[in-house]
């Protein structure tokens, strides 16, 4: 699985990356976890309001940092929510 | 299980609410028989008059935005910036300049993603002038500071700000659209392609929604606090020790340069909401004009050096310049105008 965390570097885009490597590492889930902080790159996934986490290429956050138990949900069980 | 959480999330502001209400009525006596009976404090001093304006002034605005935010985080759920950019696109310009400016007040956007969503109005061909319209009036209208002013001027004053505050930002975005000034965008902002994923509109709960509010009080509330009891103490001190009248020849309504003096001083200031209405409260009190403080205090929330900065990766500075000229001048036509039929 590849995780993405999408921000340009505002304190919310970096306690989703932190709570994203947080859960990740907890439940032992096989993941791939990348920063995109460039503006160019992020237009690319059509997102509007930061942060926003992409997991294999889809957008299943955006705007908020969802809970840990939430994103445990999201990347194990992979409920996608936008 | 589910059952249970249902109960819990919707029951709990049910029963809150009458508590909150039989508080929230009774803080000025409760205050009054604190400072005069249990600290037996004498009436009139300086230090007890501070006193009892804090005691007073604290619990109502923190009451009043915990309730009203939470509304506020419901009412949020339902917008989202995807939907205004699809409801603006294709409008005629004034049209969309007066919907952007008024989604602007409703649609959740903190100035951390002013450049994605700059990037987003603009790339899918919401022209230049109504995306100005909604960039405006989101940081000018405030939730914080509509509910900081009606606690601490009634509904009259926040009718004022809020109508006055979308009328400059549609305004102004009409104007910027008028000057066609983009050529003064960075080249990259129109090369940038939009990705071609769209993302399904995610259908929330009653139950969710209901969340957001707590999420919202949580995230708002808990970060302005601080700043509403510094911001109250500072008009405490204020409200006890300085005399009457005492703003009235620098702020009054007699020294017209005041409202551009308040403006051009507001602008590179930066404070949140949240601090600066109890000083704006407290400069009326000793003699400062509506006008006047109202200018000041719109051009500190709606004008700010970090969002210029945060601007400035996708517009070149002429346009900056002339955003903040622009919305200066309409900030100064409200504060002229309402000085002078108030």
């Amino acid at each position: 699985m590849i995780i993405e965390v999408l921000g340009t570097g505002c304190p919310k885009c970096k306690s989703l990356e932190k709570a994203v490597r947080e859960v990740v590492s907890q439940n032992g889930i096989d993941a791939g976890i990348r920063k995109v902080e460039d503006i160019i790159e992020i237009m690319k996934f059509n997102v509007m309001t930061t942060p926003a986490l992409v997991v294999d290429g889809k957008v299943v956050v955006k705007g908020r940092v969802p809970s840990n138990d939430e994103l445990k949900q999201i990347l194990t069980n992979k409920i996608y929510r936008i | 299980m589910p059952i249970v959480k249902l109960n819990k999330t919707i029951i709990t502001p049910i029963i809150l609410l009458p508590i909150w209400y039989l508080i929230y009525i009774n803080l000025q006596p409760a205050t009054d028989w604190l400072v005069d009976i249990a600290l037996g404090l004498n009436k009139g001093d300086h230090l007890t008059e501070s006193l009892r304006f804090f005691i007073f002034e604290f619990p109502k605005v923190l009451m009043l935005l915990v309730l009203i935010i939470f509304f506020v985080g419901i009412l949020r759920s339902f917008f989202t910036a995807e939907r205004t950019r699809k409801a603006l696109e294709g409008k005629s310009t004034f049209v969309g300049n007066i919907m952007a400016g008024t989604l602007g007040i409703v649609t959740p956007f903190c100035s951390c993603s002013a450049i994605p969503l700059f990037l987003g109005f603009v790339e899918s061909g919401i022209p230049l002038g109504v995306t100005f319209s909604f960039l405006i009036a989101s940081p000018m209208i405030n939730e914080v500071a509509v509910v900081l002013l009606y606690g601490m001027f009634g509904w009259k004053v926040t009718a004022i700000y809020i109508s006055s505050g979308l009328t400059i930002a549609i305004l102004a975005g009409w104007i910027i659209g008028k000057l066609k000034l983009e050529k003064w965008v960075q080249e990259w902002v129109y090369a940038t392609q939009l990705g071609n994923e769209n993302p399904e509109e995610e259908t929330i709960s009653l139950l969710q929604r209901i969340n957001m509010g707590y999420t919202a009080v949580k995230e708002i509330v808990g970060k302005v606090w601080l700043y509403v009891a510094l911001g109250i103490v500072v008009g405490a001190g204020v409200h006890g020790y300085v005399p009457q009248e005492f703003m009235a020849s620098l702020m009054g309504k007699s020294a017209w340069y005041s409202v551009p003096l308040s403006v051009l001083i507001g602008i590179p200031l930066y404070s949140n909401a949240a601090g600066i209405v109890p000083i704006v409260s407290v400069l009326i009190e000793k003699g400062a004009s509506l006008g006047t403080a109202l200018a000041f205090m719109m051009s500190v929330i709606a004008l700010s050096l970090p969002e210029m900065i945060i601007l400035r990766k996708v517009l070149k500075l002429p346009l900056i310049l002339t955003f903040i000229a622009v919305v200066g001048c309409g900030i100064m036509a409200v504060g002229f105008l309402f000085n002078a039929i108030l």
